[in-house]
């Protein structure tokens, strides 16, 4: 009836699981009873869950994200100090509890914090950027967010029923086969990215149909914002390489399902075939993260500057020759399985040909500084900490796509630092930087500038003081992932990243904070104009938070910086009357609870196959298939907001802008 | 276990890679930090001397510079990568004094097995080599993925099952020196640390004739107890009684380590876990 589920999947032996599992469990559940007593339950239904809204989708990414990031930041922690004590002791982490630690940690962050994170940003800014009412299809974003949901739930279901992977963030077979790995928790880990992984490609998809086929007036390809350019970059990525990681995991999943020899030791499997494949989703998906946030920094620094993007025709090639060379470098991750020579040498330099565009995005944003009159909000000094971290995780990622050097630092903890370096430096300080730099667009209020300056210093001297002893110790070789160890020139230097880590959480605790003082100071904090930051693009041409249909009119669009030359313009005309066409009626999309009925049938399957309960796969498939088809048989898939409702909307947003420019005036 | 203190040929090539591939990054890293920070403090707002040039936009000449610098440093690294890559590719000969040594080495769960065929003997997480020979080492898995990696000796290769790879090392210098297995492979995989002694040429004929004298035989049946899951903490050697084993391990002639021994648990497999502890 329940296949292999049982009570003795539930951990009573262990005491952390459960305690957290616990914690979080109590949570929800006050959250739940709040939301129901205090009657908010229609609102959040109403204008959340079924929300096709590419705004209200993008928040809720960020918000998913943010919680993830708290539960991979603790994996961290715990992991931090078990290396700070376990030197010739067992720490206070048995193997079995240590080695899922390390793969929740590293699946959690990559697909379900920074993937989350970065889709979130561009969804909620994506369309506002091209000057559009939403994004190519409203109801698969919905779709695609409950997915990605779906999968970050199953991943924490598995802390208090049955176990995690252990087998590391990738699952290598052999050790990921049943032989090896004969628990549940593997099969977590893979249908969790799987379902997450239709969630992820749907938003690809998405967001690819969105930047092609959705501009406004004018806006050609060569005045999109490079945010645009890097997010049309990025799921381009997405969609060629997420069908490889899901072609894989299924590979896998066939293996420890029904028998088969995809990478078995036995009957012929080829492991090395699954580094290959894994990898060759693995690189491009290091650029999917990336891209988007090199977006975020040339929009950062511009604004932030006072100065149009330094070079942009060069940065839009920057990104595309990074988006294509990204596909052909997968080999470098393991230079030290025996390839020839040759083979080794080819990929290598491939890899530092990267380095080429990205050494230019750099430059680029070094002269877009020039010449600039820099203002350090919050956002900026993330952008000028990237840039400078950045280059340092550039310098030792370079340093182990040469093969002899990758021969004695491979799978180090080097290599540990060298990816911390770029993702915390590149991608969370990005999301980060977005995240301040958007939230007034998004809910109409700034954030706090001073705790948001207290959580990048902490974050940032944090980051530093964390993993440049990782090098240290990758140097001295120790390698990644050890439980314990004895050797006792690493002893020091793992106290001094425990010590980092501290650092690291207070930033984070300073971060929520800030959103906390933020909520509370709001009206102090309120957005009046649109355009807190003097932006350059179209998103602060209209109000924050924008109306459901984001603009009234479709902007017209006639150079780059569309909304800076807009404002140019108004400047010139001495802000004369609005001339104003007539105001037309609007269609938007009708919201749906299509994406999250679908997740709830997703991840009542993603459950049973988890724990082979086979009537309730067919239940959940059955379910998510017919949400499908109802979905597909919808008559009205759109309402009108009336052309009154429209005005009426507008001339607010239009006299609150015009009384604070008066008044500017005025002082 | 310092990278940077080699104690044979081929751990000192990579090793001067490495450094020199840092300094001519550090080159243009250096630099541009420096202007990063430099441009940012110049240009803040708050600088009434800073001269404010909106229109600084695009420019031939910082452009044609700005891809040069890049793409010419990613010529010279290309450069030491494909001649490293070729010098040092682990399979090449590394010629030594002597005759060179033939070591056959088998990842099991979770230790490692040195054979070394010519002498007929075999060790367990203890490599005992003579210094200045050439040190042929064959490698492959008795289960899962690992990797062979001795860091003051240099460069690291995988172990995998049904396959055999290739490496070639030299040590110097007499001493004591650690080895590890540099891929994660389960519970146990933090104690495959192993013990390399490199002794004197002389005194090596005389470790193994002592070695040899040794009780505990390594056949086709003691191998599939050794290859069980579970740490050992000893240095057990053995006299191998058939040169020919590895072979029988790498064409899978024995078949791959068994994994964990299930009990019955259904969910959580703690059999593993027990063992490593």
């Amino acid at each position: 009836m329940l296949g292999k589920l049982d009570w003795s999947a539930i951990p009573f032996d262990q005491p952390i699981p459960l305690i957290a599992g616990g914690v979080v469990l109590a949570g929800i559940l006050a959250v739940l009873i709040w939301v129901v007593v205090k009657g908010h339950l229609p609102y959040l239904w109403h204008e959340w869950i079924t929300s096709v809204d590419h705004k209200r989708i993008g928040a809720m990414y960020i918000l998913l994200a943010s919680v993830m990031l708290l539960r991979g930041g603790s994996d961290a922690i715990m992991m931090r100090i078990q290396q700070a004590i376990a030197y010739q002791s067992q720490g206070y982490l048995p193997p079995e509890h240590y080695n899922q630690i390390f793969s929740a940690h590293g699946t959690i962050m990559i697909f379900f914090v920074a993937m989350p994170f970065v889709i979130g940003l561009m969804n909620l800014v994506v369309p506002l950027q091209l000057g559009v009412r939403d994004v190519a299809f409203p109801t698969l974003n919905s779709v695609g967010f409950w997915l990605t949901a779906t999968g970050a739930l199953l991943v924490n279901l598995s802390l208090v029923i049955g176990e995690f992977a252990r087998t590391g963030w990738l699952a290598f077979p052999p050790l990921s086969e049943l032989s090896y790995s004969p628990g549940v928790g593997v099969d977590y880990y893979a249908w969790s990215l799987q379902i997450s992984g239709v969630g992820t490609l749907v938003a690809g998809i998405n967001l690819v149909t969105t930047v092609l086929k959705l501009r406004t007036k004018g806006m050609n390809y060569l005045r999109m914002p490079m945010f645009c350019w890097t997010t049309l970059a990025s799921n381009l990525l997405i969609v060629a390489a997420f069908p490889i990681l899901t072609a894989t995991l299924a590979m896998l999943l066939l293996d420890r399902y029904l028998g088969f020899h995809f990478f078995t030791n036995e009957a012929g499997g080829n492991v090395m075939m699954f580094m290959n494949l894994i990898w060759a989703w693995g690189h491009p998906e290091v650029y999917i993260l990336v891209l988007p946030a090199f977006g975020i920094y040339s929009e950062v620094v511009s604004t932030f500057s006072s100065k149009p993007l330094f070079g942009y025709r060069s940065m839009v090639l920057a990104t595309m020759a990074i988006c294509i060379i990204s596909f052909m470098v997968w080999l470098h991750h393991f230079f030290t399985m025996g390839a020839g020579p040759d083979v080794n040498a080819i990929f290598g330099i491939a890899s530092m040909i990267i380095a080429v565009p990205t050494g230019v995005k750099i430059y680029n944003w070094l002269f877009t500084m020039y010449g600039g009159r820099i203002r350090f909000a919050t956002p900026m000094l993330w952008s000028v900490g990237f840039m400078v971290t950045f280059i340092i995780g550039g310098l030792t990622g370079v340093l182990v796509a040469v093969p002899p050097a990758d021969f004695m630092l491979h799978n180090s903890m080097f290599l540990v630092a060298h990816f911390h370096n770029v993702i915390i430096g590149g991608v969370l300080f990005a999301a980060f930087a977005g995240f301040e730099y958007w939230f007034p667009k998004a809910f109409g209020f700034r954030l706090d500038e001073r705790w948001g300056k207290v959580g990048f210093w902490f974050t940032f001297v944090g980051f530093w003081v964390t993993f440049m002893p990782l090098y240290i110790v990758g140097m001295l070789g120790m390698t990644r992932r050890m439980q314990h160890y004895d050797v006792a020139e690493w002893r020091p230097w793992m106290l001094v990243a425990a010590f980092g880590m501290l650092l690291l959480t207070i930033g984070v605790l300073a971060q929520i904070t800030q959103v906390v003082v933020s909520v509370r100071n709001r009206d102090a904090l309120r957005d009046r104009t649109g355009d807190p930051w003097d932006g350059r693009s179209l998103e602060w041409a209209t109000s924050s938070p924008p109306p459901v249909f984001n603009f009234a009119f479709y902007p017209d669009v006639r150079g780059e910086d569309a909304y800076w030359a807009l404002k140019q313009h108004a400047k010139e005309q001495q802000l004369g009357d609005h001339p104003g066409p007539e105001y037309q009626d609007i269609e938007m999309p009708r919201n749906s609870p299509t994406g999250f009925v679908c997740a709830f049938f997703a991840t009542v399957m993603g459950f049973a196959l988890i724990w082979h309960i086979w009537w309730m796969v067919i239940l959940g498939g059955v379910g998510a298939f017919a949400t499908f088809v109802v979905f597909a048989w919808r008559d009205h898939d759109e309402y009108v907001i009336p052309a009154a409702e429209v005005e009426r909307i507008d001339r607010i947003n239009i006299e609150e802008r015009r009384s604070l420019v008066s008044m500017a005036g005025a002082v | 276990m310092n990278l940077l203190d080699p104690q044979g040929p081929v751990a000192a090539a990579n090793s001067t890679i490495l450094v020199d591939s840092v300094f001519i990054m550090l080159a243009i890293v250096v630099p541009t930090i420096v202007a990063i920070l430099a441009f940012a403090f110049w240009f803040r707002a708050s600088n009434p001397k800073a001269n404010f040039q909106p229109d600084f936009v695009y420019s031939g000449r910082v452009e044609m510079v700005v891809w040069a610098i890049p793409a010419l440093t990613v010529i010279l690294l290309g450069g030491v990568a494909w001649i490293g890559s070729h010098q040092l590719d682990p399979a090449a000969p590394v010629p030594g004094t002597g005759s060179p040594v033939r070591i056959q080495a088998v990842s099991l769960d979770w230790k490692w097995l040195f054979i070394y065929p010519d002498q007929r003997i075999a060790t367990v997480n203890m490599l005992t080599v003579p210094a200045g020979a050439e040190l042929n080492i064959q490698l492959t898995s008795s289960s899962v993925m690992n990797t062979f990696f001795i860091p003051q000796l240099g460069s690291m290769i995988y172990t995998m099952n049904g396959m055999v790879t290739k490496l070639n090392l030299r040590a110097d210098n007499e001493g004591k020196l650690k080895g590890l297995s540099a891929h994660f492979s389960g519970d146990g995989f933090p104690d495959m640390m192993f013990d390399v002694n490199v002794i004197s040429p002389l005194s090596f004929p005389d470790w193994v004739a002592t070695t040899a004298k040794t009780d505990a035989v390594l056949n086709e049946d003691s191998y599939k107890k050794l290859m069980q899951q579970g740490i050992e903490k000893g240095r057990p050697t053995y006299r191998l009684e058939d040169p020919r084993l590895f072979d029988l391990i790498a064409t899978q002639h024995i078949p791959p380590g068994p994994g964990p021994q299930l009990a019955s648990e259904a969910g959580r497999s703690q059999s593993g876990g027990h063992d490593a502890r």
